[in-house]
């Protein structure tokens, strides 16, 4: 027993070792985007609640909204749903049989990625332009 | 050999004895969240800089607010399955966990409440 341990077994590296696949990354970014999405809700019930409570608290809102890390966060909020909502489709499809393996998975995982980004994108264009959100 | 008896066997609910339903509720609520995440986008995108009264009139109109309430229920509920995934992944001590279960719950429920409160006050007025 004692002789063997002078032999150092191979280790298997964790994870940091790896080279990063596409869905790898996706996997926790969508486990990521959950967890800001949930912290998100928070914003949601202030909207809702502030709605609720007439024209000054509304304007609260909006001013905090309004303000560069307010529309930071947003923004944030906004591509995180985008994310969750596109790969958590791509995951109910996996579900379902469709797109499993390594070529197809790798294709729609940047898809997903693309589409997030530039959905977020255009959400914010609309806003500014017809929203009435100032930059 | 097998060491499970066979009503354990059948019964299929594994060691947790809750089976697949955690799994399951987690699809069918990420399902329904599907088209209902994509009207609040659309709404809440037509409401942006408009005033509260214009939040308040789209919420007075009964489908929109019924809509809402099902969308904030079935978020939050698709939230409490997915934050437990990620509690029962990283949280080992069982103090910890349950503790964090509890909290995720009880997160849950204030704003899912104040919400919907919010919510009734904008409907009836």
């Amino acid at each position: 027993m004692a002789e063997q341990k002078q032999h150092p077994r191979p280790l298997s590296p964790h994870l940091q070792i790896y080279r990063w696949p596409v869905t790898m990354a996706t996997s926790i970014t969508h486990r990521a985007t959950g967890i800001a999405l949930s912290a998100g809700t928070l914003l949601l019930a202030w909207w809702l609640i502030a709605a609720a409570s007439g024209p000054e608290a509304f304007a609260k809102f909006q001013a905090a909204a309004a303000n560069p890390i307010g529309e930071i966060v947003l923004f944030g909020f906004v591509w995180s749903l985008a994310f969750h909502l596109l790969n958590g489709i791509r995951h109910l499809a996996w579900d379902l049989g469709y797109g499993f393996d390594v070529a197809t998975a790798n294709r729609t995982g940047i898809l997903v990625i693309t589409l997030s980004v530039f959905a977020a994108i255009a959400v914010f264009i609309f806003a500014y332009k017809h929203g009435g959100l100032h930059l | 050999m097998s060491l499970e008896t066979p009503l354990h066997r059948v019964q299929g609910l594994g060691a947790a004895h809750s089976g697949t339903q955690h799994f399951w509720r987690q699809r069918i609520t990420a399902v329904a969240l599907v088209p209902l995440s994509i009207w609040f986008a659309v709404s809440a995108l037509n409401l942006v800089g408009a005033p509260g009264s214009d939040v308040d009139m789209f919420f007075q109109h009964p489908m929109n607010a019924a809509l809402m309430g099902i969308f904030v229920v079935i978020l939050l509920y698709h939230m409490v399955l997915g934050l437990q995934s990620v509690i029962d992944d990283y949280v080992h001590h069982d103090g910890w966990k349950i503790l964090c279960l509890l909290l995720n719950r009880g997160f849950a429920i204030v704003v899912g409440v104040a919400s919907i409160i919010a919510l009734l006050r904008i409907a009836i007025g």
